[in-house]
């Protein structure tokens, strides 16, 4: 279990960027944080993945307190961030330096074999696509087996039938070992399609605003009534986490306005 | 559809074979153009008579001496001496050279350490050393090689420490989320990121390694092709001096080329202008 308590971030520059913000997931749990540019929800992802402290509050995995990169938490960041000298295989396999390396082989093997990447395996970074190296980010990360992962906008810079596939590809990968995952992004249709909770962020300074269980089961229908509600009343709470607060109740605004501000 | 998508990939992919042979089969004539012309231009003006050639001589002598030196075993014999404190300088200066850099890349501290002091050393020209050496380690091979080493040092330093501060954010925070010791950071992450601007800087430090072969063949050496140019310009053997000139560049160009043939494996995984060119 993942717990952030009374999280805080200031910048030198004074600047807050998050202010008490509490969470709890449990094992298992997917959650998505959507809301507008400098919510802090990348500020949130490094804190928990121990790449920048906090000023104030206390992260917890299993009743461990996290101060530092810690080997619970694995991160998927933006852009793929392969090392561009190592094969395919010794990307995914960069974390698991410790391990025999039958085991590390046969880990990477089943990861690359489980996003369909198992021909890939001798290549270099530089010869896959965009869709491509960022599944092998994915198992990067998650052939570590943390017990968290978090991924910041993973899919935000591929196209909309990429971005399908991976979401298909992350599902398969989550099912094999359940990690809690806690996604950052700014499309509130990927927020729903894979979330159990979508939480809003509102900004200046970053904090929780409201959340929306998603109780469908997966895989989810993107056409169904359901579906589009949920998504319907995320873009409402989105609206109005941009100081719209009358939004809930106005019929007339068209929800997500507030995205293309 | 799909048949013309794969008969243009295979298109292409025939010409990506084909493309090596012809870039390999016009490579060199592109490169021995100049030199040619002006070759033949020289030995054309001197036929003519329209020089004599006695300070500058056309090719054909230079390559008549070239073979004479070569059949007498003297080229050999020089230029293995010449190399032989080459290649010793300069995996001196390229191996501290090496290590400092990445020390004072890596660490702040060392560099605040360092650095200074290095930089103001680098500021001496190099052979203002020549005096002290020959005091320190006499006029033998030891002075020599450790002024080559000193020309080597600089720019592998520099271009070391410069590659490692300039190391991508982004691949360093990789190297933290997997909690890398400081050390497997700068094995695993650092090093690797740094190797093309490292063997820039190697191929920067082999030249000045010939460089500097010179002014320590200067210093009194009874062997090597510095003292066939010294040798040559006291017999009055212009002759002499260019054939030794010409078996610097090759001997330089040779080096170069069997660096890179090293270094070429671990510069696959780029993806540059250099590597399709």
């Amino acid at each position: 279990m993942l717990t952030i308590e009374s999280l805080c971030k200031t910048y030198s520059d004074g600047t807050e960027a998050l202010a008490s913000v509490s969470l709890t997931m449990d094992a298992g749990e997917i959650i998505a944080i959507v809301g507008g540019s400098g919510c802090g929800k990348t500020t949130l992802l490094r804190l928990i993945a121990g790449l920048d402290q906090a000023t104030r509050g206390r992260i917890g995995v299993d009743g461990e307190t996290i101060s530092a990169p810690h080997p619970a938490i694995g991160i998927v960041f933006q852009e793929p961030r392969l090392l561009p000298w190592l094969s395919v295989s010794d990307n995914v396999g960069f974390g698991l330096a410790k391990l025999a390396s039958d085991e590390r082989d046969a880990r990477v093997s089943e990861a690359l074999a489980r996003v369909g990447l198992g021909d890939y395996a001798e290549r270099w970074p530089r010869e896959l696509s965009g869709g491509q190296q960022q599944r092998v980010s994915i198992s990067r990360s998650l052939v570590a087996k943390p017990k968290a992962l978090l991924l910041d906008e993973p899919f935000s810079a591929l196209d909309a039938f990429t971005r399908a596939s991976l979401h298909e590809h992350l599902l398969a990968l989550w099912e094999a070992s359940r990690p809690t995952v806690l996604l950052v992004t700014h499309d509130v249709e990927e927020a729903v399609t894979l979330g159990d909770r979508v939480i809003v962020m509102r900004p200046r300074p970053g904090r929780m605003f409201r959340e929306t269980k998603i109780s469908m089961a997966r895989p989810r229908d993107r056409l169904s009534p359901a579906f589009e509600s949920a998504k319907r009343r995320v873009l409402l709470d989105l609206d109005a986490s941009l100081k719209n607060p009358d939004a809930l109740e106005r019929a007339d605004v068209a929800p997500g306005a507030a995205l293309w501000w | 559809m799909v048949d013309a998508a794969a008969r243009q990939e295979g298109l292409l992919e025939e010409r990506s074979h084909a493309r090596p042979f012809l870039l390999n089969g016009f490579k060199w004539a592109v490169g021995v153009i100049l030199p040619l012309t002006l070759a033949l231009g020289w030995e054309l003006a001197v036929y003519a008579e329209l020089s004599n050639g006695r300070l500058l001589p056309p090719p054909s002598r230079i390559f008549a001496e070239f073979v004479s030196l070569a059949r007498s075993g003297d080229l050999i014999f020089h230029a293995s001496a010449t190399l032989g404190r080459v290649y010793a300088g300069f995996g001196l200066g390229a191996l501290i050279g090496t290590a400092l850099g990445a020390l004072s890349g890596a660490s702040i501290g060392a560099r605040r350490l360092l650095d200074p002091t290095l930089q103001a050393l680098r500021a001496i020209p190099s052979i203002a050393w020549v005096p002290l050496f020959i005091l320190w380690m006499g006029i033998f091979e030891a002075s020599k090689i450790a002024l080559i080493a000193v020309g080597v040092f600089f720019p592998v330093y520099l271009g070391v420490a410069d590659a490692i501060q300039s190391v991508d954010r982004k691949l360093i925070e990789v190297g933290r989320v997997f909690r890398l010791s400081r050390f497997a950071m700068v094995r695993r992450v650092l090093l690797p990121a740094v190797v093309p601007s490292w063997i820039t800087s190697l191929r920067g430090g082999l030249g000045l390694g010939f460089m500097f072969v010179v002014a320590a063949e200067f210093m009194g050496a009874s062997e090597g092709l510095g003292y066939l140019l010294v040798d040559g310009q006291q017999l009055g053997k212009p002759t002499q001096i260019v054939a030794a000139i010409i078996a610097f560049a090759l001997l330089g160009k040779a080096s170069d080329s069997v660096l890179m043939l090293f270094a070429r494996p671990f510069l696959a995984w780029q993806d540059t202008a250099r590597a399709r060119l």
